[in-house]
């Protein structure tokens, strides 16, 4: 059961990826971005990380793309007649045999190591929330805060970057 | 069960679709997309991992990945932003402003 579930997000996700990447129209290309964030996270939850699925849409689905969308119809795009690079030719086939190569080495990796503290059943005893908390303001309470510092830093940016201009330019003469 | 091999070759196909679109197209908001495909992708790996080695490390950085994407998408939409205020359109080929 948890094989058709996989089956059914990988796919999903692999072909809204691609359609990401080929549609024309920046707004479908948004849709299906989102239709990738989306089942992305249902992977999360089959890896029985609930509180990520969470963050997924919450973050990604419900602020992230709301900005990617909301610029879009800012701007106002127009399609471009031709809107692939113009050597795009060249990087696709490389592209696709890079990916079955990796591919291959991939299904071929017994990919083992040494097992950490926290098995699927003890994170299922307590719930995922609250693993990853213990864990967050236990050991990674130092990349919490950066991440913080950070994100002031993001929205700072943001704001000085999208300042328009001309107040700049008046702000010494008007006050 | 689904091994994990399984989920790590998921991760190299949305990564390798990220790149393609990275690489190929001309719309820098498209390319911003690409680069969230990407982010993905290596989320999709740090959960797997952290799921099958039984460590919760892997989840909390995923968690940080996510913070860094929204900043991300943040600090690049200013830019296309202020980059179209200036009458050029976001196509990456005509954003010359700070070439030498």
């Amino acid at each position: 059961m948890v094989g058709v579930f996989f089956a059914y997000f990988a796919l999903v996700s692999i072909v809204a990826a691609a359609l990401t990447v080929s549609l024309r129209h920046p707004v479908h290309c948004g849709l299906a971005l989102l239709t990738l964030l989306l089942h992305v996270s249902g992977l999360f939850v089959l890896l029985n990380a609930e509180f990520l699925w969470a963050v997924q849409v919450i973050v990604y689905a419900g602020a992230i793309l709301v900005l990617y969308l909301f610029v879009l119809m800012l701007l106002n795009l127009k399609t471009d007649e031709r809107y692939f690079h113009s050597s795009y030719p060249y990087f696709i086939v490389p592209a696709a045999l890079g990916s079955l190569y990796v591919l291959f080495l991939l299904l071929q990796s017994p990919f083992d190591g040494v097992k950490g503290d926290a098995p699927a059943t003890a994170i299922l005893e307590g719930g995922d929330t609250y693993a990853v908390g213990i864990k967050m303001f236990s050991d990674h309470i130092l990349q919490f805060e950066i991440v913080g510092i950070f994100l002031l830093g993001a929205i700072i940016g943001a704001i000085v970057l999208a300042k328009a201009p001309k107040a700049m330019g008046n702000a010494g003469s008007k006050r | 069960m689904v091994p994990l091999s399984a989920y790590v070759a998921v991760s190299a196909v949305l990564f390798m679709t990220g790149l393609l679109g990275v690489l190929i197209r001309r719309n820098f908001i498209i390319v911003l997309m690409s680069v969230e495909i990407m982010m993905n992708a290596a989320n999709i790996n740090l959960v797997a991992f952290s799921h099958y080695l039984e460590s919760m490390s892997g989840q909390l950085v995923a968690l940080f990945n996510i913070a860094i994407a929204a900043g991300e998408a943040a600090i690049g939409l200013a830019i296309i932003v202020v980059v179209f205020r200036g009458k050029i359109s976001t196509n990456v080929d005509e954003m010359n402003l700070l070439k030498w």
